[in-house]
């Protein structure tokens, strides 16, 4: 993956892409929440897409569905976040639990568990990322995340077989 | 259904070239991730908002928001001490801060008489790689994002400055040009928040 981007500035944007998915009349409500949601994914999926398909040509021939899933904890999570996921774990049916212990979209409000029903706003983005890299590497799957306890998060991605 | 932990190994020896379409002379610190996740944004701004006008306020505020936040990690970071004149802070902010969050170091040129007035010269503007601007968007300030930061980041070291573009090679100009004007100095130190 390309070199990370400053993590501090790419955090603060990252806030920013947050405060535009819930501006411009959207945010009130459950129905304001999942729209925003919707867009934050979509804005993700984009991003995803674009940093696959600017990989080089051949680099990324992995031989099974695992090495990519494998790719995406180390590789994706290295030039996003500058470390790996903490676990994968898998049924060997097409779905995969990435877990991260300290993810750091949640850290900044990490403060109290009364901010947890916030947390899917700082989670969809990624959601999105992960579905549009996979999308690029010819994997069309659905993610999505859930936290326990702040700010550890896990991010489910089920394989849509053909 | 159970699940097995598949343990990831070590970090594939990946030796992948930064960019399919490396520039001549450019850094390429700054990361593709960055830059695809600003056009992201930019992209759902002229979604959300009719006039380009609009989404330009909206980018500057955008910007002024990181740049409260961002400052505090640059003093941390680049221990640089207080600047006693207008020339230090634009060496500081040229070679010290766009180095480090960017990966560029603009040209500082066209010092006005009185010393309050700049430019910064970007050759390789890492926001717009990748970019064309639609026909449809031609009042689009598209890194207006850039002029919010250094607002918002010299007012929380008590220096009220205006920033604006007055060159941009998404435009057809042959180079990138902020142009800063030094206001004044602000003498109290004013609240951090949002606008």
């Amino acid at each position: 993956m390309p070199a990370m981007a400053d993590e501090t500035l790419f955090q603060l944007l990252h806030t920013q892409v947050v405060a535009a998915a819930y501006g411009a009349g959207r945010g009130s409500g459950d129905e304001g929440l999942r729209a925003g949601l919707t867009v934050l994914e979509g804005m993700g999926f984009r991003v995803g897409q674009g940093l696959a398909e600017r990989l080089p040509q051949g680099a990324l021939a992995f031989r099974e569905e695992l090495d990519t899933i494998k790719f995406l904890c180390r590789d994706l999570w290295g030039a996003v976040f500058g470390k790996q996921t903490d676990n994968l774990r898998t049924n060997h049916q097409g779905t995969y639990i990435l877990q991260d212990n300290n993810f750091p979209f949640l850290t900044q409000m990490a403060w109290g568990q009364q901010y947890l029903e916030e947390a899917p706003k700082f989670l969809a983005f990624t959601c999105g990322l992960l579905r549009g890299t996979l999308s690029s590497l010819g994997i069309e799957s659905s993610v999505t995340a859930s936290v326990t306890s702040l700010p550890a998060c896990k991010f489910q991605v089920v394989i849509q077989k053909a | 259904i159970p699940f097995s932990a598949a343990p990831l190994g070590a970090r594939l020896p990946l030796a992948l070239p930064p960019c399919s379409r490396p520039l001549p002379g450019s850094q390429r610190e700054s990361s593709e991730l960055f830059t695809l996740t600003y056009g992201a944004l930019v992209t759902q701004l002229c979604k959300d908002y009719e006039n380009d006008e609009d989404v330009n306020k909206q980018l500057d505020k955008m910007g002024y928001n990181i740049g409260v936040r961002l400052i505090e990690d640059f003093l941390a970071r680049s221990n640089v001490g207080r600047c006693h004149d207008f020339r230090e802070t634009a060496d500081v902010i040229a070679k010290v801060a766009f180095k480090m969050y960017l990966g560029i170091t603009p040209s500082i040129t066209n010092w006005s008489p009185a010393g309050d007035e700049f430019s910064l010269i970007l050759e390789n503007n890492p926001l717009v790689d990748f970019v064309e601007l639609p026909d449809n968007h031609s009042s689009l300030i598209y890194s207006n994002l850039l002029c919010g930061v250094l607002r918002g980041a010299l007012e929380m070291v008590q220096m009220a400055v205006d920033v604006k573009f007055v060159q941009d090679t998404l435009k057809g100009d042959g180079v990138t040009e902020i142009r800063m004007r030094f206001i004044k100095r602000i003498e109290d130190n004013l609240p951090a928040g949002e606008e």
